[in-house]
């Protein structure tokens, strides 16, 4: 019984422990990225525009590829059901706001985590087995500002424009679908997207496309600056950093969804 | 030279440290006067690279002070010891350059980001510190390209970028051959002898800690057991210190697990 309540006790403290170094982090790259500017202090823009190229654009074929995927899953499993009611035509509808509430900003949350949360988690844990956060910071020169903050630039703007890439192509692939196979003209396609999707579909899409950007950003950067060891401690942060993040879009997108539904 | 302040350049009052559990620096107490050598002596495990860390503020002391040019530096505020570290260099043990940057931009890079110069006048400076350190000519290279002994005084010279008067080296010749490690020790004397700079060195090597030493400081174990000059180490009776100078193995062999235990009295 003791040892159940240890193992309750120990795994709790290690949760506040994180939970504790997430808020600071964050706490300091929002001062950095939005009090310190205003102070004179300079923000990295060179850094986050490398950033924003490396998290951003090159990102967009394999996010446009995925999700044009999953459009047309979700095309297929749609006609499915709906075709043995005689609604296909509502294919259409399904695949658009499916894409643009849901899957599009969680797709690409998901394949943004594997691609540039584990590249942040990286390069800041190598940087910190190499000692190289140390020589920053003993140069006087503030880790968090020249490190994380363009990182949480580059993802604040990048996140939504890859969304939308994202919400684009599943809506083409599920158009692919219906045009081919349900013989939907193209007019059809576009006018009843049009029909189906309100501004509100969009817009908290990207607004769940922000809080990804943060959690990504965040957890990716924690996970590197808590390396410990070598080696083996980077590989460590870049595979929880992965495994986190996700858990954390997904909790993120529950709590998010709901309360979009329930202020609808 | 002169300076707006009484008293050393560095010191080290009472000093606590832990890493976890475990006690890395036991009231340590230590002064470093302007222009003075102080080589910090012991084995591994003794806490010299830890208390290299708190003088430059990397890690925060569990009680106990350190002040730079009078100044306390657990009191004052990011900013302000940022303009401390503006004037202090160090050196890591690996060198700690930035492999994503080439060597110039790597010893460009406080002159970047702390002063307001032109790019041609950070460029003549960063050519004279490389000059200063005997590499010139291998700007443009990658710091992985380069040699472990380059590597080192590529990070002396970006230490060296702002002219600090403080130096504080991290093992400076670990993982070199004699004669390289030689060399970067004729470096150390160079500076100390043209600039008049306060240098710490932390170091397990004999040899080079009598070439270079003012003073020298022998830790074990986290406490400071002898300071004095060269001569003076040499004479100590402590059986520690004759132990370290005369290369005498350990007799104990209980050294891994007492290493190992959680230290007695941890204020918390």
């Amino acid at each position: 019984m003791t040892g159940v309540l240890a193992f309750i006790g120990r795994n709790t403290l290690q949760l506040v422990r994180y939970l504790d170094g997430l808020y600071d982090l964050t706490e300091k790259s929002a001062y950095w990225t939005f009090v310190a500017p205003l102070k004179g202090r300079g923000l990295k823009w060179g850094g986050a525009v490398h950033q924003m190229v490396l998290a951003g654009v090159n990102s967009i074929p394999i996010v446009s590829l995925i999700s044009l995927f999953i459009g047309i899953i979700l095309a297929l499993q749609g006609a499915y059901q709906l075709q043995k009611f005689g609604a296909a035509y509502y294919v259409t509808a399904l695949v658009g706001v499916s894409m643009t509430r849901e899957l599009g900003p969680l797709i690409t949350a998901i394949v943004i985590a594997g691609r540039s949360g584990s590249a942040f988690a990286a390069e800041i844990g190598t940087m910190k087995v190499a000692e190289e956060i140390d020589a920053l910071e003993a140069m006087g020169l503030n880790s968090v500002k020249y490190l994380v903050v363009p990182k949480y630039l580059a993802m604040l703007v990048m996140m939504p424009c890859l969304t939308l890439i994202s919400d684009l192509a599943g809506i083409l692939g599920g158009g692919l679908f219906e045009i081919w196979q349900l013989d939907q003209s193209y007019f059809t396609f576009l006018f009843a997207t049009r029909d189906a999707l309100v501004m509100r579909d969009i817009w908290t899409g990207l607004i769940k496309s922000l809080i990804f950007a943060l959690i990504i950003t965040k957890v990716g950067c924690y996970e590197g600056f808590s390396v410990q060891g070598g080696a083996e401690g980077v590989g460590k942060a870049t595979t929880s950093s992965v495994v986190v993040s996700i858990f954390l879009i997904i909790f993120a997108d529950v709590v998010f969804t709901a309360l979009f539904y329930y202020t609808a | 030279m002169r300076h707006d302040f009484e008293g050393p350049m560095i010191r080290v009052v009472d000093l606590v440290s832990h890493y976890g559990e475990r006690l890395i620096l036991n009231h340590v107490s230590l002064d470093v006067g302007a222009g003075e050598t102080m080589v910090i002596l012991g084995g591994s495990g003794a806490g010299k690279s830890t208390l290299l860390r708190h003088i430059i503020r990397l890690e925060r002391p569990t009680s106990g002070h350190v002040y730079i040019r009078d100044q306390d530096a657990c009191c004052l505020s990011e900013e302000r010891f940022n303009l401390l570290r503006a004037k202090m260099g160090m050196l890591f043990q690996s060198a700690a350059l930035f492999n994503s940057m080439t060597v110039e931009e790597n010893v460009a890079l406080p002159l970047r980001e702390l002063t307001h110069l032109e790019d041609s006048t950070i460029r003549i400076m960063t050519r004279m510190k490389l000059e200063l350190v005997g590499l010139g000519g291998v700007e443009d290279y990658m710091p992985s390209e380069l040699s472990g002994g380059m590597k080192k005084r590529a990070g002396l010279a970006r230490a060296l970028a702002m002219d600090p008067d403080i130096l504080l080296f991290d093992e400076p010749s670990a993982g070199l051959d004699p004669i390289t490690a030689a060399g970067i020790d004729s470096l150390i004397l160079k500076l100390k002898h043209a600039f008049m700079m306060t240098i710490v060195v932390v170091t397990h090597e004999m040899a080079s800690a009598f070439v270079i030493a003012d003073r020298i400081t022998v830790m074990h174990h986290g406490e400071v057991i002898a300071i004095g000059t060269p001569d003076e180490i040499r004479a100590n009776p402590h059986p520690r210190v004759q132990q370290f100078l005369n290369r005498t193995p350990e007799i104990e062999t209980a050294e891994a697990p007492a290493y190992l235990r959680p230290p007695e009295g941890r204020p918390s």
